[in-house]
């Protein structure tokens, strides 16, 4: 690639990804950031290029590697941590509805169960309450 | 300046394609909750086809180095992922920002010190591929230049703001007062000076060393002087910073992918500052010529005293009942709740308060927390519905039909002075309108100000009562006692 289409896609990659990141909600924004770690994590390529093509020398050597290390902990943990955290954004459909039932569910089993004492904690309070 | 150019073979540009593809279509799932984590997922296949694609261009050497590198990636990487708690992910995301601005600045530097003493060019033809040694077209060396200086500034900027948020470095400001913007105007020209030589053709790599030294110390000045409120907007622009480097590193290395990355993580980091900045009501060289305000430790001696009206002090006990008879109740979460890991026994509370017919919401202020919607990942965390965290518009016409807010470590967010006050540091940006609602309930630790050192006059309102605690601990007491109800 020449300089004026590399430019040209660096431009355009400007104003793709201001459209793009400029929809993403607010309650989104931490995972988005700890994307884009993940996302900046392609310097390993770089790195990885360099260091397959071109670097001489033990320091050269040591300081790519640090270079490509680098990289990869903002892949792989990049990825897992926003991965982690997504995941918590999930509507939970199942356990939604688990959150309606259990009060009966709980009390009842309490009821059949012998002792309802020491009822599991937030659940069991109200329900022996009431 | 030399530089390594690399001619990529025809598949291997396809490949760039299809990833940065995967990487825009992954990145537009984050718009919806329920389609993020399939996004996020997408966007990491991209990552593989990128990593793939770099590394079956021929010729490709130094395998044992690369496998070295990606193994101690992803030792110290996974582990980190894995255990980081949420309500430590702003020091998290500085970590990673730094660890790549950190990676920008050592290949830079590598790729001046393997070629920078052949003079002349000349080009090896291996294969599919030619790469050039020698002298190469201006605008490589100019982007090299620019991607070290870049990412040397991130590298060291997001360390410290690390170190802040990890409170390894005390939270309140350190400058060099009146002499800061000076010093920082001159390191900023000494490393523009030295990269100029460099793109001009010096052959030294003290040069490079001393340019990289200079931003380091620049990145270091910047960070230092900016007070614990400001993070948010520091964190953002930095992650800027690091994908922009990144992105200009592609154009050092002739590769697409690399752009595009670095483009999206740019513009990202850049929406990021601006709604922060917004959020305050602060311009962004305001916040980087240094903030007001104090740390976590500001001596709160100043407190009551000069007030014309009283604090009233309330008990767990007494919380509970006007809880429990309200029928509408805005939880207000501020860092006090991540610093006190209360999020869990906020959700119970809500829960218990919810079965006994009351309709809670949460009020999220944008820069409540220390990162962009860092108290949305503490209360998804706690299972807490999204749809039940309000964002600042969308709540603040609801707080006049508010029996009860609770106001949960947030300070500044809610400080009526941004509205009323206008000699106030922090007139003019946007709150959550707490004291329109019928009472307030502030959880706090003491009558320490804020982040931002400044007297919050909703503690002096009279519908105002303050239970003084550790966020976890007096949320716990007000489920005991709502129990006891």
């Amino acid at each position: 690639m020449g300089f004026y289409v590399s430019l040209a896609v660096l431009v355009l990659a400007g104003f793709v990804g201001y459209a793009v990141i400029s929809k993403v909600p607010n309650t989104l924004h931490t995972p988005l950031m700890s994307g884009t770690n993940t996302i900046h994590g392609i310097i390993m390529m770089g790195a990885i290029l360099v260091l397959g093509l071109a670097a001489g020398g033990v320091w050269s050597k040591v300081l790519i590697v640090v270079a490509v290390a680098f990289g990869t902990i903002n892949v792989v943990g990049g990825f897992l941590v926003t991965d982690r955290m997504l995941e918590m954004f999930k509507p939970r459909t199942k356990p939604a509805t688990a959150v309606e039932a259990p009060p009966p569910g709980v009390a009842s089993s309490n009821g059949a169960g012998a002792a309802p004492g020491s009822a599991p904690t937030s659940a069991g309070g109200p329900g022996a309450a009431r | 300046m030399t530089a390594i150019v690399v001619s990529l073979p025809n598949y291997v540009q396809l490949l760039y394609i299809v990833a940065f593809a995967l990487l825009i279509y992954g990145m537009s799932g984050l718009t919806d909750p329920r389609k993020a984590v399939r996004g996020n997922r997408i966007a990491a296949v991209g990552m593989g086809v990128a990593l793939v694609a770099t590394l079956v261009i021929p010729h490709i050497g130094n395998w044992g180095l690369i496998a070295l590198g990606i193994a101690v990636g992803t030792a110290v990487g996974v582990p980190a992922a894995r255990m980081v708690k949420m309500t430590a992910m702003p020091q998290m995301v500085a970590l990673f920002n730094g660890v790549g601005g950190g990676a920008v600045a050592l290949i830079s530097w590598v790729d001046y010190r393997s070629h920078g003493s052949s003079f002349g060019a000349h080009t090896v033809h291996l294969g599919l591929i030619d790469v050039h040694f020698g002298a190469v077209p201006t605008y490589v060396a100019i982007f090299s230049v620019g991607a070290a200086i870049i990412g040397s500034i991130s590298f060291w900027g997001s360390n410290i703001a690390f170190g802040k948020l990890q409170e390894i470095i005390p939270g309140r400001p350190i400058s060099l007062g009146a002499a800061q913007q000076p010093v920082n105007l001159i390191l900023f020209v000494l490393a523009i000076a030295a990269g100029v030589d460099i793109v001009a053709g010096a052959h030294s790599e003290l040069l490079f060393i001393g340019m990289l030294v200079v931003a380091a110390v620049l990145g270091n000045f910047v960070v230092l002087p900016i007070g614990g409120a400001d993070m948010p907007v520091v964190i953002a622009l930095l992650n800027a910073f690091t994908g922009v480097s990144a992105a200009a590193t592609g154009m050092a290395l002739n590769n697409p992918a690399l752009i595009v990355f670095g483009m999206m993580v740019g513009a990202s980091g850049t929406i990021l500052t601006n709604l922060m900045a917004k959020a305050m009501n602060r311009s962004i060289p305001a916040i980087i010529a240094g903030g007001f305000g104090g740390g976590g430790a500001v001596a709160g001696a100043e407190g009551a005293g000069e007030h014309a009206g009283s604090v009233r002090s309330t008990s767990a006990a007494d919380a509970a009942v006007q809880l429990a008879y309200a029928s509408k109740v805005v939880v207000v979460p501020g860092y006090g709740m991540a610093v006190a890991q209360a999020q869990h026994v906020v959700k119970e509370l809500a829960s218990d308060l919810e079965k006994r017919g009351v309709d809670v919401k949460y009020a999220i202020h944008p820069v409540a927390g220390r990162m962009p919607g860092h108290m949305n990942v503490l209360l998804a965390e706690a299972d807490v519905p999204y749809d039940q965290l309000k964002e600042m518009d969308d709540i603040n016409p609801e707080f006049q039909r508010t029996d009860v807010s609770l106001v949960i470590g947030a300070n500044d967010v809610t400080n009526p002075a941004a509205k009323n006050t206008p000699s106030s540091p922090i007139y003019g940006m946007p709150i959550l309108e707490v004291a329109d609602s019928k009472s307030v309930i502030v959880i706090k630790r003491s009558m320490n100000p804020g982040f931002a050192g400044i007297e919050n006059e909703l503690y002096y309102d009279p519908k105002t009562s303050m239970l003084f605690g550790d966020a976890k601990g007096a949320v716990s007491e007000i489920i005991g006692e709502l129990g006891e109800l």
